[in-house]
This record gives structure tokens, sequence and C-alpha cells, in this order.
């Protein structure tokens, strides 16, 4: 433990509880976990693992800022210094997000009508990285993602689960964030696909990002993990 | 002083305090608080009656409240309280430093002259006279927003719905403010025009760092618009915060329902 004290952690994770709590059944509580602390440093890939619903996929949300911990903190180094996502205001959550941290989630949102090409390139464009070296470095990622070009000039609302998912991936790995948060990103990849996005996470990881992600498939997991971290231990009885 | 403070103090657009508005015993916004900060998207929503567009009037100086602050950072006389500003003051802020997009195009147009007309007329009155420039000015805002060129001495009543609200939109962007406000501006227009819209707004809005506050029942809108939301119910204010997260993880009782009742396609 104290050598990973010793390694300044990207992610420090403090005693988080989750219960939700649905006003309109009746103000039934829903608990999920509590009491979960986790540091993640520079360079490691935690892969969080439990059965469905024992709550990674809420534990990575509360990483992102997006759901609300019901007790602890969850800091993150942004800036020079840790700042809790927890009560964060909105503007400075958004800018972590902007330049800190990168989500793959498993479903593409975006507004309709806006070409791939563009969508990809929106996160250099947000951090001031002018649109022709924007443009390069989303066709570069874009091509390593075997994506076919005669998609690039089109919205994503028509294609594929796996193509509109390779595009999710896009628009992340396209710049390096010092962190990353992976929620299932190669569910829904064929195995050459698959192996691709492994090769970018080890990039990343090698160069030092900091990962915490949710893999089903074993052969991903293992691939990519430091280390396993099971939620299980921290599961509330329902 | 340091350096710093002036500068965090003028990301502060605009700071609403403690605003109550009654229309005698009805109370139609409550004690409702928050700031704005400038490039920001703030989303209000909430059900029919639930005091939205009362809050937009009065944030925009159309309705005087009946208690608390709306703090306006203008050019002019920097962070001020509007409605302790003279109705010149504060129609010359209107003029020049906002935006009001209403709902009905033909609320916010003139429809008795030209699109290039409508488009030119926030120049015209804030001071500028070179109707060469006001001309070629409406033209270039007319291909931002993707009107034909072709229709620009044309009437506005010429026009669809989905144009003439580009029109209104063009309108409310052409003289530069750094605040816009927005009532229900993709109702009642079809969804693929309403994409278009909500694509061109976004664009517009990051390209001219401009802060917009938009009043939407919709919460797909919402959702891909605002960084921020406000949620209302009877006048007050339930429940603030991050968009994504308001949304995935409501707090409030009634932001629990609003966000379960909308449909999935």
């Amino acid at each position: 433990m104290t050598m990973m004290e010793d390694q300044a952690a990207a992610i420090r994770i403090e005693a988080i509880a989750k219960t939700f709590t649905l006003h309109n059944q009746g103000s039934t509580l829903v608990p999920v976990f509590a009491n979960v602390s986790l540091e993640v440093a520079a360079g490691e890939c935690v892969v969080l693992s439990g059965v469905s619903g024992v709550g990674k996929s809420t534990m990575l949300r509360a990483i992102y800022g997006n759901y609300v911990p019901s007790d602890g903190s969850v800091k993150l180094f942004h800036d020079g210094e840790y700042v809790d996502i927890t009560n964060a205001p909105p503007h400075v959550v958004l800018d972590i997000r902007r330049r800190t941290m990168g989500y793959v989630s498993q479903f593409l949102r975006v507004i309709p009508r806006i070409q791939t090409l563009q969508l990809v390139m929106e996160p250099l464009l947000e951090n001031s990285v002018d649109a022709g070296e924007a443009k390069d470095r989303a066709e570069a990622i874009l091509a390593m993602l075997n994506l076919p070009k005669a998609l690039w000039g089109l919205p994503p609302a028509t294609f594929s689960g796996g193509e509109q998912q390779r595009v999710n991936i896009a628009r992340v790995m396209v710049r390096e964030y010092p962190v990353l948060l992976l929620d299932e990103p190669t569910a829904s990849l064929d195995a050459a696909n698959r192996q691709t996005v492994i090769k970018l996470m080890n990039a990343a990881r090698d160069r030092g990002t900091a990962m915490v992600g949710i893999f089903h498939d074993e052969a991903v997991r293992n691939a990519v993990a430091t280390r396993f971290f099971d939620v299980t231990e921290y599961r509330l009885a329902a | 002083m340091s350096m710093i403070t002036p500068i965090e103090r003028d990301e502060q657009l605009l700071v609403v305090e403690g605003l109550d508005k009654s229309f005698g015993p009805i109370g139609a916004c409550r004690d409702v608080s928050f700031e704005l900060r400038r490039g920001e998207i703030l989303g209000i929503v909430g059900e029919s009656g639930s005091g939205k567009t009362t809050l937009l009037r009065c944030i925009s100086g159309q309705l005087e409240p009946t208690g608390g602050q709306v703090l306006f950072n203008s050019r002019r006389h920097g962070m001020h309280d509007i409605f302790a500003l003279s109705e010149q003051d504060r129609r010359r802020i209107a003029r020049e430093e906002w935006g009001y997009v209403h709902q009905n195009p033909r609320d916010g147009l003139r429809m008795r002259v030209s699109g290039g007309a409508n488009v030119a007329e926030p120049l015209m009155m804030n001071g500028r006279r070179h109707y060469g420039e006001m001309r070629e000015q409406s033209l270039n805002w007319f291909e931002r927003v993707e009107l034909d060129l072709g229709r620009i001495d044309n009437k506005p009543r010429t026009f669809s719905g989905g144009m003439q609200q580009r029109l209104q939109i063009a309108r409310n962007l052409i003289h530069n403010p750094s605040l816009v406000f927005m009532d229900e501006p993709t109702g009642g227009l079809d969804v693929s025009v309403q994409a278009r819209l909500l694509d061109l707004m976004r664009v517009l809005v990051r390209e001219m760092g401009l802060a917009a506050i938009i009043v939407t029942h919709d919460i797909g809108v919402a959702r891909l618009l605002a960084d921020r939301l406000l949620v209302m119910k009877s006048g007050f204010v339930v429940e603030q915060g991050l968009t994504d997260q308001v949304l995935d993880d409501p707090q409030h009782g009634y932001t629990q329902l609003l966000v379960s009742s909308v449909l999935q396609i």
C-alpha cells in the first residue's frame, strides 16, 4: 500500500457508497455498494470484476461524475491538484472531462446529422488543436480502427453496432487523456478490431494513462489488466 | 487585488439570486438562484406551467421580478442588477448584448419586411448605417444558418417554419451578443429540421463563445445542447447540475418522473 501512495495516484476513490432512491415508487431504496476505496496510478489498468448488477458500471459512472455517490469522494488529479468530482461545480467537471478524463461508453450518443470525421475531431478542437492537425489525427485513428473511408463523411446514425462503437472509441482515443474509463469498449467488435483496440489500450497504458475498465471478454481482460478489483466485496444486499 | 480575481469574476456573465415573480396570488417563480458563465449553455426543463418562460422573461428584462436580483455582466456597466438600471440602460443592454429567440418565429421576426432586412435590423438598431456592409453581413448570416441566398429579398411569410426559425436565429446573433435566450427554439418543427437546427445552434454557440439559456420541455434537446440543467416544478428549481448527471442520476422525485416519462424510440 505504501508503494502505491508514493506513486502519485491519478484517481483516488475514498469510501464511496451508492444507494438509489426511487421517489416515485414509495421511496424504495436500491442499495448498490458501500465503502469502496481504490487508488489508480499512472500506467495502471484496473479491471473491475464481479457479476452483472454488482455495480461495476455504477462505479465507473461515479468516477466520471455522471452518478452522484451517496457518500465518499472521488478525487482526480487535474491541473496539478486533486479535485473531488463528486462536489465540483459543473464547469470544473466539464473541464476535467475535456482535458483529463476520457470515457468510452457502450453507446454512441451524439447530435444527429454530424459527420463522423467531425465528431472525432471535436475533442481536439475543444482543446484548441488547429483544424488541420485535428483532421489528420482523426483520419489516422479512424483508419487504425478500420472504419471504411466511405463512412467518414456520414453521420453514424445508420452505422452497424460495431462501426458505431469504433467511432465511440476513436472519439476518445484520438486524444491522450491522462485518465481513461472504459465500459465494455470491445463488446460489439469482431476479433480483428478487438485486437486493434487492445493494442490502443496497451499503448495508452504504457505511456502512463491511468485506466479503469469493465470487460466481460476474458481474453481482452487478461490482455490489458495490470490488476483486478472485485466490486462484489462491497456489495449491499438489496 | 491580484490579477486573477477580476478575470474569474469576469467569467460570470449572469447571476440570479432569490428571484421571485408572482402574478397576484400565483407564484410563478419562487426563490430561483443560479449563475451562468461565458460560453455555457444552460437548459431549463419542466412541465407546462412550471414557470420556465416566466423565468426567462424576468432574466431577459421583460418582466420585473417581485423579489430577488438579476445581475448581468454588461460591457457598459460591469456586473450590475439589471432592474436597478434605468429602463433605457436595460433596453440598451438587450439591444447590444442579448438575443431572444421566440418559440414562434412570427413573434421574433417582422413579417412585412424582407428576410435580409430582418437579419440586418439589429445592426441598424445598434447604430450601423453602411448599407453595403450590412447587406454583406446579412448574406454571410444567411449562409451560416444555411438559408438560400436567393431568398434574401423575400418576406419571411413565404418561408417554411424551419427557415423562419433559422432566420430568427440569424437575426439574434448578427450583432454578436454575449447571451442568447431561447424559448422552445425547436418546438413545432419536424424532427429532421429540428436535428439540423440543433447542430447549427451548437456550432454557432461554440464558434462565437456565447452563453445561451434554452427553455425546452424536450429532454432530448436538453441533453444534446445543454451543459447544465435547471429542473423546474411549480415555480421552484427542484434540481440543478450537469446535464448528464441530472438526467442519468436524478435526485428529485419530479426529475425522476420527468426522465422516466420520455418515450424511447
